[in-house]
């Protein structure tokens, strides 16, 4: 039995919008060194649609497969929508988690959430 | 494939593989039984028993089997504490990087009033045996060092150690799981009076073990019921793992010097190549370590991700990060010998044995080199590290 889905080890060994955006107007970083997990996220929006999202993960497998599955989810979606992503979305998008590394999909929500509310504050 | 995780297991010997199923095939009677069926049986049990004390120095009748290195700690501790406490002493010394099967049981003589002294295993992994004399007490009774750190391969000075438990009349255990086999041990010159082993560390099955327990002390039981091993184990012996155990361990033991200087040598050369990642560490001292252990630490990295890719690349490891262990923590030892979270995180345990080759070795550097680039490649970590927004450990 394997340790994970393939959708995880899918997105773990070739993780979608991995990287840095230079010009990002919403960047969030979530986690601890403490437990070993550390997510950041780079949005850049125009006209309150995510035109493009990439992200840096120091973690495990499955953070780096969340990080990577949540940024595919809100890619091209408007704002409120990726505002609406849970760990639950990102969880079951990858067929599912083993249940002491759900932790790392609710970190992927919040590493978007801290990404969002960094644009927010910006433009205000 | 390179399986570099020998400290996890190892694969069974063809002389343990033969020796059970052959003995699974045809020594199927129970040893208790008088006829001639059993008889044969016990027979295979007491050679066992005595081919394992003469490679570590000790007398067939202080060996005892278990189902392996966690039932043998669980019975010495027990076993000390029933003496101690007969006699009012319920002081233990230990220290902090045990394996758990030590650890928790002093928990839990701790709930039962034992009171435990965790000495300080220092930045390099060995104990000074000073450390024991000063932390002995009136009311100690007993001293539990492990032999070798089963994460990073430290040797622990155990035949000093003993020297002290004897001048101070305190009984000595060692766990010594990962140093029977591939270290010379012998329990007189080391001045051991229990000592524990588990068959499947040097190529025996798994499920199968031994504790030596020096003459004269009365062990407690854990599992009550028939009277086999003395009365101090019930259960009928699990007579074809204990002579694939006894075989691959003799085996073991008539190679164990070539062994330890081929394997030792191996390990230098892996040890020289991870050195040359940057911001990388050997954990534990770098020659007083068992033959075939290397243990590394890399900056800015998560060990589960790099056991992952190391996996899909055919080489197997093992790591002391949290995520490996299924709890928020990372390993105990490393936190022990003074490193980070951060650091601590990013550990990967090679453990390599006598099959090992040169090619293997230059593999495992390469492709270790490899994915720690890559994994730094999109660490927020590693970022930062290189922009001196957060400091170097490493």
């Amino acid at each position: 039995m394997a340790l994970y889905s393939e959708k995880v080890m899918d997105h773990f060994r070739n993780p979608r919008n991995v990287g840095v955006i230079e010009d990002a107007n919403g960047v969030g970083e979530v986690g601890n060194l403490k437990c070993g997990d550390i997510m950041k996220m780079y949005l850049k929006i125009e006209n309150d649609v995510v035109e493009d999202v990439k992200f840096e993960t120091f973690g495990c497998g499955s953070a780096i497969a969340s990080s990577s599955m949540a940024t595919e989810l809100i890619k091209g979606q408007p704002v409120e929508k990726a505002r609406e992503l849970t760990n639950k979305a990102v969880a079951e998008a990858l067929d599912g988690l083993p249940d002491y590394k759900m932790h790392c999909s609710v970190l992927a929500e919040e590493a978007i959430e801290a990404a969002l509310d960094d644009y927010e504050k910006k433009q205000k | 494939m390179i399986y570099a995780d020998n400290a996890a297991t190892t694969p069974m010997s063809q002389v343990a593989y033969n020796t059970m199923t052959n003995l699974m095939k045809e020594i199927w009677g129970n040893p208790s039984s008088l006829y001639t069926k059993g008889q044969e049986s016990r027979e295979v049990l007491e050679k066992a028993r005595e081919e394992i004390a003469s490679v570590i120095g000790a007398n067939a009748r202080e060996i005892l089997f278990t189902s392996g290195g966690s039932e043998s700690d669980n019975q010495a501790l027990l076993t000390a504490a029933r003496i101690g406490e007969r006699k009012g002493k319920k002081h233990i010394v230990s220290d902090a990087f045990e394996h758990h099967a030590i650890l928790h049981t002093l928990n839990r003589l701790k709930e039962e009033g034992f009171e435990v002294t965790l000495l300080d295993v220092h930045e390099n992994g060995i104990l000074d045996p000073a450390q024991v004399e000063e932390a002995i007490r009136e009311d100690t009774c007993l001293v539990t060092i492990m032999y070798a750190n089963n994460e990073i391969g430290t040797i622990q000075p155990i035949k000093e150690i003993g020297e002290i438990c004897k001048k101070k009349n305190v009984l000595f255990h060692t766990d010594a799981v990962q140093a029977v086999g591939h270290i010379d041990i012998d329990v007189e010159r080391d001045n051991i009076d229990m000592l524990s082993a588990s068959g499947h560390k040097f190529n025996g099955p798994k499920g199968v073990g031994f504790l030596y327990a020096r003459k004269g002390i009365q062990l407690s039981n854990l599992i009550e019921g028939g009277a086999q091993e003395k009365g101090k184990r019930a259960g009928t012996e699990n007579v074809p793992a204990i002579g694939a155990m006894a075989a691959a361990l003799r085996e073991k033991k008539d190679h164990l010097e070539e062994n330890a200087v081929f394997v030792s040598k191996m390990r230098d050369k892996l040890i020289a190549g991870l050195n040359a990642i940057p911001h990388s560490a050997l954990n534990g001292d770098e020659k007083n370590r068992l033959p075939g252990n290397v243990s590394f630490c890399f900056e800015g990295i998560e060990g589960e991700s790099l056991l992952l890719l190391l996996d899909d690349r055919g080489i197997l490891a093992s790591s002391g990060s949290a995520c490996t262990s299924g709890s928020l923590d990372p390993s105990h030892v490393l936190l022990a010998i003074g490193r980070v979270h951060d650091v601590a995180h990013g550990s990967l345990r090679l453990t390599i044995d006598e099959n090992v080759t040169e090619e293997d070795i230059d593999s495992i550097v390469k492709n270790v080199s490899e994915v720690v680039e890559y994994l730094r490649g999109f660490s927020p970590v590693w970022r930062d590290l290189i922009n001196g927004k957060r400091e170097f450990v490493l």
